[in-house]
Parts: C-alpha cells; structure tokens; sequence
C-alpha cells in the first residue's frame, strides 16, 4: 500500500531498509544517526521486520560484523555517523576489497574536536578513498528513494562494491517532511533477492581476507577501480529504472542541474544545502541574473564528464564544501578543480556550514555575489 | 509560506508540537516541514523548534529567520526574546498581553494552557493542546487534521491521545473567546 | 563461480611475491603470478598445505617411539601445528614437511625422547 506520511529523514531511511529486507543488522546507535536504528528496532520487535539485530559493542564491531554477515551472503545493513565512520575506518576498505554489496546510511555531523554533533561533511569526505560509493540526498523522499535504489546499485554484478547513504545530520536525519512510502510488493519487482557469489559454506570451505602480495594487491585495488567507474553508468540506469517504476527522479542520479541551460555563474553543492540554494537561484532569475546550481549527488564515483557538460557557458563556479581538507581547500572544491583540469572556468571555493553553522539563503546570497563581482571564494562563516 | 516557531523548556515537547504542527498541515492538503533547532537535548534549557507550512512543496532549509507566527510553551521564555516574528506571537500564559513586556511588533494572544492542561489531562502537558488555539486564532491547521496528527503520533496509546484531544479542543473554545 | 579478472599463473614461482627487487625469473618479468578472484576469495580450501615451509630448519628434531608417552605436551607447544597424533597407537610424530626445527618440543618433553640433529642440506 502506498502511504503519504510526514516522518524523519532517518525514519524515511529506516521504512525503505525495511522494505529492502535485511535479514541480520548490526547497528551501534551514534548521534544523530540513532533514529535509524531505533526504528528499525521497532519494526523487528513488532514483527514489521523479519530480521536478527546483532548488539556489537563499537562500530568498528558493527562494520566488522557488516563484513561477516556478508560473506555468509545474506543482505545487511548499518547506520553511522561521526567518529563512529571513523572508528569504521579501519574495515571500510576491506568491505569493499571484498566486494561486498553493504549499504549503510551516514547522518553526517561533524567530526570531533572539539566535540560537536552538528552537520556538516566531514566524516564521509573523509572516507571517500575507501571503495565505498557515495550518494548524498537532499529530502528525506529522497533518502528513502536513495536507500532501496543503493541495494540495486551495490548488488549489480559488475559494481559489487559498499555505497554510503549519506543524509545531513538534524538539517535531514531530524526534519519532519512528507514521504511517500512504496508498496512493498513493487519494491520487490524491482528489487530481486539478493544472490551472492560465494559464502563462506562449512561444505565448501573458502578463504575470505587474505594476504594479497606485492604481486596482486595492486591487481585487486585496479579491479576496485574499474567497478568504480562501471558503478557510474550502473548508477545511472538503476535511476532511470526507478523514474520509470516510481516517477521520482534526481537528476540522472550522479548530478542535479538547477537552471544549468544558460547559466553564467553556478554553485556546486552537495545534500540539504541544495534546497535552499533552489530558493536563492529563484530568487537570483527573477532579478535576471544568469545563475544555477549544480548538485553532485555521487561523490564516489565522481561525475566528472557529466559535470564538465554542464558547464559550457559557465564563467565562474563556486564550490560550497562541508567540510575542510586542511591546507589545501575541500574535498569536493579539490575533485571540482581537478575534474575541471585544462578548461577556462574559474572556480571558487567557500567552505560552509561547518559543525552545523546554518547555511542560510543569505550565505548564499554571498557567494554568488562573490563569484558575480570576480571575487576570491572564502570561509561563509 | 508561513514560518512558525515554538519556544519551550527541554522536556515541554516544544520539538513534538512543532512536528503535530506539520503533520496535521499535511493532513489539511498543505506541504510542511518541521525541524529542532538541533541541540544536545538537557532538561529545562531553551529549546527552538520551527515549522513551515505552504501550497507548494518545501525546498527551503535554512533555519527560521523571521517568523509568521510564533508559539511560545513557557512564559519565562518572553525575558530577552529576540525573534524577530511579524504576525502573531502566542504566549502560554495567565497573565496580559501588555504585563510580558515583549519586544515585537506582532499582536500577542496569551491563553493559559496549563490551567486546561491541569484540568483535562492532569499534568502540565501543554505542548500539544497549544496547537488547538494555533488552530483557533490562525486557521492554518484545522481540528480535523490536528486530530488525525495526533493520530498519527501517538493513537498506539489511546488515553494519552484522547486527553490531548479533549484539551486542543478546550484550548480552541478557549482561543476563540 | 568466481569470474578470473587478472593476469595467468606463472608457474616458476619464487616465495619473493614478484617484486623488482628480486633476482628470480618472476620478478625480472614483473609480471603478477597468481590470477586474482572476485573479492580476494580463495575457493580452494586448505591451499597452504601446498607450501612446505620446513626446508630452512637447521635443528631436525625426530620423536623417539618407543620411549612417547603419549603425554602430548610437544604437540600442545608446537607453534606451527607440525605435530599430529597416530592414529593407530597414539603416539606423536613430526612433520617435517612443516617442522622449522625450533626444537620447543625437545625442551617440553618430560622424557626427553625428541632428540635432534642438525639438518643435512
């Protein structure tokens, strides 16, 4: 039964993993991923769910279950955030060398010190290295939406890598908004079971985890690579079958582009910023100021072709970063800037709404009245 | 667009009613948001909660930086209120409007919540059983939808909601006097 | 099954892992020697029991039958898993597929009945 209901972003998340059917969850509550979890644990008391939850003592336990669950082959899933992604760190890219398909959503906040629970995105930049890839979404609708396509994604064959969804701590994990909730039998036509390759069998003894050499590591981390860039093309169709089944789109799925046609001056953003910079550009167009945002919503996989043809009229970009990459700019302005290597556009870049330091529509403001007037990106404090 | 903000204590459920206040739009037809002004929650510290309601889908994701109305849960929240609010404030109160000394041009509705609260459900719950004179004195939520909010949120335990319905409905007779 | 997605075994394996550094034929070629899996899985089990890791000892230690009590210490002692119990009588022997000749077992032995020598090569 479809369900139009005003909940959470995290609650979104959670009704769209129990749609998804899990069947062994290993999830260590962090602020202000916590709602995740705790509704989960709801839908598996009452019988919502037909699910196992594992109580790890630690994330790193939990990602370290996430991996064991997986090579039994059952499908799984995790909530994080914070310096629980961090303490993940250590198992992040051995859940991808592995190829597992794990999903799990991140409530960005900051990262601590000095200790702050606020959003902003420096604990999932921080681990765009590890082979997972990374959606971020705007609205909750869309967190839902992201979370049942990212099982297609990850599943796919050829991809068989871990995909983070990733939702703006409180600014969405928190914000009570209407959400559509699919019928779980449509979910299923377009979700099929989850088939695994290989599990660890008592019958037919495997090894996963090994030592890889000199001689192979290198192999292993270039078939991660291809996988990566095949993940690109695979994320695009899996959002395109799901337009088709569902009627909601988000760009093509990698990138939104917002008034982009004829824009001059552009800003590239990342999550919940978006939806305020949609406001500023209306704003901005009805001044007849040539203005557009562009929306990366794939980090890993970066969409770097896309991204240079949306940019054929534009002059100057600003780039808004939720997180520093200390001493050399952000992460997101750095991938923008490289993917942009050998064109003539200049790009800015403003690092924003770090530790949860509201990015108002007058911040916005300010940045394309930056980049407009030919001035120097700078911290939007 | 219309911006509200609910001002309370940690622990008065100000971030409850804000998203009663949402759901209950929803229910009426209208698009809403509702939010916490994220904090680490503490017992009797300020809270924020905000909401919005409009015809067209809701985009906007700053904070609320000026309000339509505003909802005030304790009235020793009016000492050194700042928000800037251009409609209508209503403060949770027995006394008059022009007693609080509030720094705003809005038009201000005291209604004492807590009398009915203690009457109807016994405790000081007044977060939910403001909406009825939100309802009231706005109309931008109708009593339907406030119920069916209610529903929502907590019909799995039936006494709780059928008191806070009894006092949204006080409330609002008492809000259109 | 798994899908190959690397390179094809070179069979003159050297235990170096084909880096450059090395002398051997492998490395010189620089070339990977084992295809890769899917995910880094080995699908055959037991694939270690194929390297024979006793050829460097020095000191070859062998159980004396006749004087075993089949006490057990020198198979709980073994760091390496060299040691196995017969089935036929219970007593233990050596590996020396797998022995590095650390000679523990001949220490742990209440009755002193692992002597050992010194490895011809």
């Amino acid at each position: 039964m479809v369900e139009i209901k005003v909940i959470s972003g995290a609650d979104a998340i959670a009704q769209a993993v129990k749609l998804c059917k899990p069947k062994v969850l290993p999830m260590y509550p962090i602020t202000p991923s916590t709602l995740i979890p705790e509704r989960i644990s709801e839908f598996v008391n009452n019988g919502e769910l037909n699910a196992e939850i594992i109580y790890v003592e630690s994330e790193h336990s939990a990602a370290s279950a996430l991996f064991g669950i997986y090579a039994t082959g059952v499908r799984s899933f995790t909530a994080t955030a914070s310096q629980g992604l961090a303490i993940m760190h250590e198992i992040l890219p051995i859940i991808s060398a592995s190829r597992f398909p794990a999903v799990m959503a991140v409530a960005n906040r900051a990262l601590s010190g000095p200790l702050n629970i606020w959003n902003d995105h420096s604990d999932a930049m921080s681990e765009r290295d590890q082979g997972w890839i990374q959606l971020y979404c705007e609205t909750a609708q869309e967190a839902f939406d992201t979370t049942i396509m990212a099982y297609k994604i990850a599943e796919t064959e050829k991809v068989s890598l871990p995909l983070m969804v990733c939702i703006d701590g409180f600014s969405l994990s928190h914000v009570y908004e209407p959400v559509q909730i699919e019928d779980a039998i449509k979910v299923d036509a377009f979700l099929p079971e989850y088939k695994p390759v290989v599990v660890l069998d008592p019958k037919r003894p495997v090894t996963f985890g090994p030592v890889a050499f000199p001689n192979t590591y290198f192999e292993f981390k270039e078939a991660e690579e291809k996988a990566m860039l095949e993940a690109a093309k695979v994320i695009e169709q899996v959002h395109a079958e799901f337009a088709k089944k569902f009627g909601r789109t988000y760009g093509n799925g990698l990138v939104e582009l917002i008034e982009m046609k004829d824009a001059e001056y552009a800003l590239i953003t990342v999550g919940g910023t978006t939806g305020t910079a949609r406001e500023v550009v209306t704003e901005l167009r009805k001044k007849k100021k040539k203005v557009g945002v562009i929306r990366i919503k794939s980090m890993r996989p970066f969409p770097a072709e896309q991204l240079r043809a949306a940019l054929k009229k534009v002059k100057t970009l600003g780039v808004i970063d939720r997180h520093a990459s200390l001493g050399f700019g952000g992460a997101l302005s750095n991938d923008v800037k490289s993917a942009l290597q050998g064109q003539k556009i200049i790009v800015e870049e403003f690092v924003a709404g770090l530790g949860g330091r509201d990015i108002s529509k007058s911040r916005l403001h300010d940045a394309f009245e930056t980049i407009i007037k030919g001035k120097k990106g700078y911290w939007l404090k | 667009m219309k911006q509200i903000i609910v001002l309370g204590r940690g622990g008065q459920g100000a971030v409850t009613s804000s998203q009663v206040l949402a759901i209950a739009a929803f229910k009426d037809g209208k698009h809403s948001q509702a939010f916490p002004n994220f904090g680490v929650e503490r017992m009797g510290a300020p809270v924020r909660s905000y909401a919005r309601i409009d015809d067209k889908p809701i985009t906007l994701r700053e904070q609320v930086y000026e309000a339509d109305y505003a909802i005030i849960l304790d009235p020793t929240l009016t000492k050194g209120f700042t928000e800037k609010v251009n409609d209508l404030i209503i403060v949770n109160t027995n006394k008059k409007p022009e007693e609080l000394g509030l720094n705003t041009k809005a038009k201000i509705k005291c209604v004492d919540i807590t009398s009915v609260a203690l009457k109807v459900i016994g405790k000081p719950f007044v977060n939910i059983a403001v909406l009825g004179a939100f309802s009231a004195i706005t109309k931008e939520i109708s009593l339907k939808g406030l119920e069916e909010a209610l529903k929502q949120q907590m019909g799995n335990k039936k006494a709780v909601f059928e008191k806070n319905l009894a006092a949204i409905i006080e409330v609002y007779a008492l809000a259109k006097k | 099954m798994v899908k190959k997605e690397g390179r094809k075994k070179n069979s003159k394996e050297c235990s170096c892992g084909g880096t450059k550094e090395c002398a051997c034929e492998s490395s010189q070629k620089s070339k990977p020697l084992i295809s890769i899996t899917k995910g880094a899985v080995i699908l055959e089990p037991g694939s270690t029991k194929k390297y024979k890791t006793g050829e460097w000892r020095t000191f070859k230690p062998t159980i004396d039958l006749a004087r075993c009590i089949k006490c057990g210490r020198c198979w709980m002692v073994c760091p390496d898993a060299a040691i196995n119990q017969r089935k036929e009588d219970g007593k233990f022997e050596i590996n020396h597929d797998y022995c590095k000749g650390c000679l523990l077992c001949a220490k742990e032995c209440p009755v002193k009945c692992i002597p050992y020598v010194v490895e011809e090569k």
